[in-house]
């Protein structure tokens, strides 16, 4: 990435006279190295020794008598990564992890673009519906889980009594296995906000001297929109795709606050619902499987990692760096 | 503040660390596609957005107003109540909820307070200092960001089980003082954007790379530690995977885990009757106090949000 590479080219302090050039090197080293030791220690102690523990518990049958020490951690060798390829439930969550993903990530772009092209454009008012928008992202994803279950409820839910103004009879969306994903979809379009704004300061950003050359050369609204702007925003696409795509397959707290629980609602819990993470953190902390669960970790971060690369290899064609020779 | 130390996010694309004034650049654009679509064809625009609007509030109006009704009106769908009833006092009556929002406020505001500084740390030594393997070790930093939390939270708890600290608060905050690889990202953007003439002239004054830090870095920065900040205390009050792995006692609970037990107590899906203008308000008290916070730092989250796309 661009950041990345640029660090290098940051100076240094001036160096001053030759002769104390090592002596100062070696006291910025160490005064470097002392100011990131929070996060080093972090990191060791927090990311990179869990990863490793983390491995080698999906490779053992670690659960709660274990835990508890009343029976010894054996090694199960790729066991539960043979038991996670062929658990039905896993499968199920993958399926709805993927069919929430692919259809809210495409939905909540189009619609966060929209808005910021029109916001972008607009003589007066634009920082009020910019707030406006934004509102949805700061509620917190239990009061949108608690949000989702009363606004789609089937019977008495303002979503189908509007749906009944038209004459449309609303579907039992949290109770019906077949509308379950797609309420959630829709609800997770309403938080657009901070995609808009992201887009919004793309749009901003597009140099005007590009749409006039553009205009003069007899470029209608839509070319303008297709050879200019969607390039010249491309980064911001692609950096929300990326984004997006990555919270989508780790969607848990909206998911689990409307309809998993602790208490006797677990039991009722639909499968249409069953998120991979949400499996994932009911067989950890709920089941306390903690190798299988450890195993389920593994592929998600697999998938995660697979589908980042798909995205970033595809997208050479269409992000356009200025100033940058790709 | 003077232009010089504008939040100037070093535009990720161009990849230049010289200092930008957004102004600048968007005042640019104004007259472009608006000379072409704006003016006479606003109208219809203000119309669509104003309809747009009300989906993107209502629910907020719906619920505030559901939690002023009594249990039979809260699906009726109107704005002011028909029979007005006050089920905040219940609230408070069934649960501890009084505690539950004392403990998300301090710990999001200890747990920001401590991400500001450590994170602020990590930045400023990549942003200032020389030295070996600072390449790899910021790439490894923006690689962690990857990480899915899912990987390193069952050892994580598995330690804090070791340490005996699990059903304490601890594990809530206590990872705060390690900085966070995205806001470390952010924060180090912003310390490059401060010229290094400033900290030279400090050097010569007498400063030392402590003192250089709290009086230079730290003053100069601080439009970017308020984004952290509010970001960190959205996150801590957004969080409920984390108190619900670790907290059992309800007098330890945060808000988003007091709220959730009294869905599954009094909705539907616990047996419970489907006391709904209870956890509506309940709702209401976890929703409001970001409602405040992005009143006041509207500024910070907008700014925060529009930079996180100039990553590139």
């Amino acid at each position: 990435m661009t950041s990345v590479a640029h660090s290098t080219t940051v100076p240094g302090p001036r160096r001053g006279a030759r002769r104390s050039f090592s002596r100062f090197l070696r006291a910025e080293t160490w005064a470097a190295y002392a100011f990131i030791l929070p996060w080093a220690i972090g990191f060791i102690a927090l990311t990179a020794g869990p990863m490793a523990a983390s491995l080698y518990f999906s490779l053992t049958n670690y659960g709660v008598e274990q835990i508890a020490g009343f029976a010894a951690t054996e090694y199960v060798g790729a066991a539960n990564y043979r038991q996670v390829l062929e658990d039905e439930k896993i499968r199920t969550s993958l399926y709805n992890t993927l069919f929430y993903t692919v259809l809210s990530v495409p939905a909540k772009m189009a619609v966060a673009l929209g808005l910021a092209m029109i916001l972008a454009r607009l003589l007066r008012f634009a920082g009020f519906f910019r707030t406006v928008f934004y509102l949805p992202d700061i509620t917190p994803p239990v009061a949108i889980g608690i949000m989702l279950l009363l606004l789609f409820n089937g019977s008495v839910g303002i979503v189908n009594t509007v749906l009944g103004w038209f004459g449309i009879p609303g579907p039992f969306w949290t109770t019906d296995p077949n509308w379950i994903k797609p309420s959630l979809v829709i609800m997770s379009v309403w938080t657009i906000g901070g995609t808009m704004v992201i887009y919004l300061a793309a749009l901003k950003s597009v140099p005007r001297h590009l749409y006039e050359a553009a205009a003069m050369d007899g470029a209608k609204p839509w070319r303008q929109f297709k050879d200019v702007t969607l390039p010249m925003i491309s980064p911001a696409l692609f950096f929300t795709f990326i984004i997006l795509t990555i919270a989508g397959l780790q969607t848990f707290t909206e998911v689990y606050t409307a309809y998993f629980g602790t208490g006797s609602a677990g039991a009722e819990s639909p499968d249409a619902a069953l998120m991979n993470v949400v499996y994932l953190f009911r067989q950890a902390f709920e089941f306390f499987n903690m190798g299988y669960a450890s195993a389920m970790a593994w592929l998600l971060f697999v998938i995660i990692m697979i589908v980042t690369a798909i995205q970033f290899v595809v997208s050479r064609r269409f992000v356009f760096y200025q100033g940058e020779k790709r | 503040m003077s232009a010089g130390a504008q939040p100037n996010f070093a535009p990720g694309a161009s990849g230049a660390a010289t200092p930008t004034i957004p102004q600048a650049v968007t005042r640019r654009y104004r007259g472009g596609p608006r000379r072409i679509l704006g003016g006479l064809k606003s109208a219809p625009f203000l119309v669509l957005l104003a309809l747009i609007s009300i989906l993107s509030v209502y629910p907020f109006i719906w619920l505030i107003s559901a939690s002023f009704k009594p249990q039979s009106d809260v699906f009726d769908n109107r704005i002011i109540p028909e029979v007005w009833a006050w089920n905040y006092d219940d609230v408070f009556a069934i649960a501890p909820v009084a505690t539950w929002f004392f403990n998300s406020v301090w710990i999001s505001g200890l747990g920001a307070l401590l991400v500001v500084l450590s994170s602020s740390f990590v930045a400023f030594s990549f942003a200032y200092f020389r030295f070996p393997g600072r390449g790899a070790l910021f790439a490894l930093i923006l690689a962690t960001m990857m990480l899915p939390t899912a990987v390193t939270m069952i050892p994580v708890y598995l330690i804090w089980n070791e340490l005996g600290l699990v059903n304490t608060q601890y594990p809530l905050w206590v990872p705060n003082l390690f900085g966070s690889a995205f806001y470390i990202f952010l924060l180090r953007q912003f310390f490059l954007g401060i010229p290094r003439d400033y900290f030279e002239a400090a050097r010569m004054d007498g400063d030392n790379y402590w003192t250089m830090f709290w009086r230079i870095a730290m003053p100069l920065a601080k439009p970017a530690l308020i984004v952290v900040f509010v970001f960190e205390i959205q996150a801590k009050w957004f969080d409920l995977m984390t108190p619900l792995i670790y907290l059992r006692d309800s007098a330890l609970f945060t808000l988003p885990l007091g709220l959730k037990t009294i869905l599954d107590q009094f909705g539907q899906g616990g047996g419970g009757q489907g006391e709904w203008q209870i956890i509506i308000a309940g709702t209401v008290l976890t929703v409001l106090p970001m409602l405040i916070l992005f009143a006041i730092f509207q500024r910070a989250f907008v700014h925060g949000i529009a930079t996180q796309g100039r990553k590139g």
